[in-house]
């Protein structure tokens, strides 16, 4: 019997420490990144290399590009999906709710490449009639509006009904009320999940692929492609040049820096929320 | 409004199934309402004195909370909800077609069992919730209703250093008190009040069934309360219903020493709750 | 006042217009997959789908996308053999083991594995990655193993196994938090009935908190696989982006193509209408496989959920 009772006692140590191992091997490739990342980008850094354009060896329309890229996306997207989730959330218990709640959870698990693909047919070929960054606005939109969407339903769901009662027992308007009141407590939900897709949408590659194309200058028009940190990267991993493969690594430091410190500082705001 | 002589002053006894005698405030005719196929109510004639504590009693389930809500339209929110009869607001039907829910709330105010000032407003902005979000944005004496309205509340003395504080941050029995100042900041006709005190402490509840009392000054109340106890305390007049039908209604001192219904004094004396 | 009482209608129905944006930006897509597909579809029929070639040349044009299905499904599944297990040991370490005070930054870290765009993975991968899996893995395997099909060719990293091993990364935060999120959601009174008899804590894991669990544990692995079939960047910068009938998933360490890094790394540079044609077809069949994965997904965990009346998703 106590032998048996060893051998169990065995096992469960070996258990602990397979579990401990598969967290390791997981954190692992994450501090490779980062390491990596810093290791080859960040000698590149400076002013002129951030402002300067490729042919001066810089990334500066790249940077441009994204900022442009979150900002249009931003101004398109962010509205229809608050909208949307308010209507989710607020009138949603009938059938076109439901319809259209399972609608925006398929649209969240399109891969984004076929995105790309629709955008350059309706935007660049059949609207523009050229790459634009307006084309890439609208892709990145289909991916943003289902988040933001859902992200909007969900905190919204989280206000108890007795504010919504209260206000209205004081003869407040209903879309008032969800305007004034409920939207408003709310708030820091809808900031969480808002800027977390954000912070999603600014690493997307495939959707920009086919849509902004990627450009050695900053931005010239609507009618011309444009660049982007994900297009550069991309497209600078493919060249043989060792410099120019520099400057991608560089590109990838200054995203991932926009990235993760948005997805940190969101994060770190809304600590202690969702402990398990 | 006022008592029938021929009834020696006193509302009609046992109202089941009869017009009221007199017009109240507040009063309902053939009042029937569901949830879905469950009736809630039953033909409920009830009339609300003016300027009067009306206590409504009975066992859990017996449809005080919804007929209350029916007075002020807030049971036709619920999905599904259904409702017959008439409610009539100084004589006239507030089920009318030409009459806008929105405004009978804002002449019958409510008070909810677990206090629920708006979160994100500080307790001044509490207060002003109601006249700035019904577009009354333009009294330029703002300050000063807020200032009655917590007077009035008797809790402008605790607060009045830390409007700027959010309406959460004061204790449960305040934010109950901030609650009544939110709704009399309206200047409604009618608060009701659907079990105020049952989410409270001892100390707390009996601040808040002092205010009751010195309420009836300027308004009609019509107070939910599964304490009996509590309604003997701060009534004028008590209705005691049971599984949607009014059993009994009358003077709280009558309902509690003399009650004419086997129904109502087994209530009284716990025979079930 | 009748103003007023049109203003709630009126935001109600704008705001129901707004939501039904997500029905035509589905509608729009469907559109255009199918319409541009049916160039290549009339011409090739079933033929699309199980042909291996991959020929534009006028005059002799062949598509064919199996090997990029059989390339899709292959990697994935890799992802899935090596990710799950990695994403449970996570989640059970994370629920049953950890010490308080390491519990939330370890969360933090494995979340934040989701938060790197698919590009950089690929860029490390491209980089970094192929080259220590060339020389610790596939040359050694390459060596002694050869001679098996599956470990055949001359492995210089960037192949299906290099992928098949990003992606396994890249599914480990998703699968991780829903079984974290699943296995918490265990009652507690499990756990103690099972350690009340004396079991071990790897016995209560094993034969009461996982079985309990199944079925949330089930529908996370399949929302791994969703989204390994749906990962665009970081396979494409690995797999070697073979193309026709080289594609063919023989070996894990040859080249191979996924139908999204097909389409990445082929559509823009696309010559005739037949052919982006045959890059929208890949796109259809893509979004075909994707969706029936989720709605397989949606079905077996919300059936047996109803059946087991247990694990919460």
């Amino acid at each position: 019997m106590s032998s048996n009772y060893a051998f169990r006692k065995f096992k469960n140590r070996l258990f602990f420490f397979l579990c401990l191992f598969c967290v390791v091997v997981a954190i692992v490739p994450l501090l490779s990144i980062l390491y990596e990342v810093i290791l080859r980008g960040a000698p590149q850094l400076s002013l002129k290399f951030l402002t300067a354009n490729a042919l001066q060896g810089g990334i500066g329309p790249a940077i441009q590009g994204t900022l442009i890229m979150i900002g249009l996306t931003s101004v398109i997207g962010i509205p229809v999906g608050i909208l949307s989730g308010v209507y989710l959330a607020e009138f949603g218990n009938n059938k076109y709710a439901s319809a259209l709640r399972t609608v925006h959870n398929v649209l969240t698990e399109f891969p984004s490449i076929v995105v790309g693909i629709t955008a350059f047919s309706i935007v660049v070929v059949g609207i523009i009639g050229t790459y634009s960054p307006l084309a890439g606005a609208v892709a990145l939109s289909f991916i943003l509006i289902p988040i933001v969407a859902r992200t909007t339903e969900e905190s919204l769901k989280l206000v108890p009904d007795s504010i919504r009662e209260a206000s209205l027992a004081l003869g407040v308007h209903r879309w008032r009320t969800i305007l004034s009141v409920v939207l408003p407590t709310a708030r820091s939900g809808l900031i969480t999940g808002t800027l977390l897709a954000v912070a999603r949408i600014a690493g997307e590659t495939a959707p920009l692929l086919f849509t902004i194309l990627g450009n050695s200058y900053f931005f010239q028009g609507f009618n011309q492609p444009m660049d982007a940190l994900p297009i550069r990267i991309f497209l600078d991993s493919r060249q043989p040049s060792v410099e120019v493969q520099a400057q991608g690594w560089s590109a990838a430091l200054v995203l991932i820096l926009i990235v993760l410190s948005l997805s940190i500082s969101v994060r770190l705001a809304s600590r202690g929320r969702f402990t398990r | 409004m006022k008592d029938s002589k021929a009834n020696g002053g006193n509302p009609a006894k046992n109202v089941h199934n009869e017009q009221p005698v007199f017009a109240g405030k507040i009063q309902s005719i053939g009042l029937n309402a569901w949830f879905g196929t469950k009736q809630a109510l039953k033909d409920i004639n009830l009339s609300v004195k003016a300027n009067s504590v009306t206590a409504v009693i009975g066992p859990s389930g017996c449809g005080k909370s919804t007929l209350i809500r029916c007075f002020n339209r807030m049971h036709e929110l619920v999905p599904g909800s259904k409702m017959s009869g008439q409610i009539l607001l100084d004589g006239k039907n507030i089920y009318d077609d030409d009459i806008d829910p929105v405004l009978i709330r804002r002449r019958v105010g409510m008070v909810f069992q677990k206090p629920n000032p708006f979160p994100t407003m500080s307790i001044y902005d509490n207060v002003a919730a109601g006249l700035k979000l019904t577009g009354m944005k333009k009294e330029t004496n703002l300050g000063e209703i807020v200032k009655q309205s917590l007077e009035r509340a008797t809790l402008w003395d605790e607060v009045k250093d830390d409007l700027k504080k959010p309406g959460t941050s004061i204790s449960g029995g305040q934010q109950q008190r901030l609650c009544i100042a939110r709704a009399i900041a309206l200047e409604p006709e009618v608060i009701l009040m659907d079990e105020p005190c049952s989410a409270l402490d001892p100390i707390a509840t009996a601040r808040i069934e002092e205010l009751i009392v010195s309420l009836k000054r300027d308004y009609t109340v019509v107070i939910v309360t599964h304490n009996m106890q509590q309604a003997a305390r701060v009534s004028d007049l008590t209705t005691f219903l049971y599984l949607g039908e009014l059993i009994e209604y009358g003077h709280t001192k009558d309902i509690f020493e003399n009650p004419k219904s086997e129904l109502t004094e087994k209530y009284l004396t716990g025979a079930f709750g | 006042m009748i103003v007023k009482m049109t203003g709630d209608k009126a935001f109600k129905v704008v705001a129901a217009i707004v939501a039904a944006s997500a029905a035509i930006i589905l509608l729009v897509t469907s559109y255009v997959l199918v319409t541009g597909s049916s160039l290549v579809l009339g011409r090739f029929g079933f033929g699309f789908l199980t042909g291996t070639s991959w020929n534009p040349v006028v005059g002799r044009e062949a598509f064919g996308v199996l090997p990029y299905i059989l390339g899709t499904l292959v990697t994935s599944g890799i992802a899935l053999i090596i990710g799950v297990p990695l994403s449970l040991g996570i989640a059970i370490f994370l629920v049953e083991m950890s010490p308080k005070g390491v519990r939330v930054p370890l969360s933090y870290l494995v979340e934040l594995l989701a938060a790197v765009p698919s590009v950089i993975y690929g860029l490390w991968g491209l980089f970094v990655l192929r080259f220590w899996t060339q020389n610790y893995i596939e040359t050694p395997i390459n060596n002694y193993l050869g001679w098996i099909p599956i470990f055949s060719g001359t492995p210089f990293g960037l192949d299906i196994f290099t992928a098949g091993i990003i992606l396994a990364i890249m599914i480990i935060p998703t699968v991780a938090s829903v079984s974290r999120e699943v296995i918490s959601a265990v009652p507690n009174s499990i756990r103690e009935g099972a350690y009340s008899i004396g079991a071990t804590k790897w016995e209560v894991i094993r034969h009461w908190v996982l079985s309990y669990a199944r079925s949330g544990i089930f529908g996370a692995v399949i929302l791994g696989l969703g989204r390994a079939v749906g990962e665009t960047m970081a396979v494409t910068m690995v797999i070697g982006n073979a193309i026709g009938p080289n594609a063919m998933p023989t070996s894990l360490f040859r080249p191979g193509q996924t139908l999204p890094s097909l389409i990445a790394n082929g559509f823009i540079e696309s010559a005739t209408p037949l052919e982006t044609s045959a890059f929208v077809g890949a796109g259809l069949i893509l979004l075909l496989v994707s969706l029936f994965i989720n709605v397989i997904a949606h079905i077996m965990v919300t059936r047996v959920l109803k059946v087991k009346g247990g694990a919460v998703e």
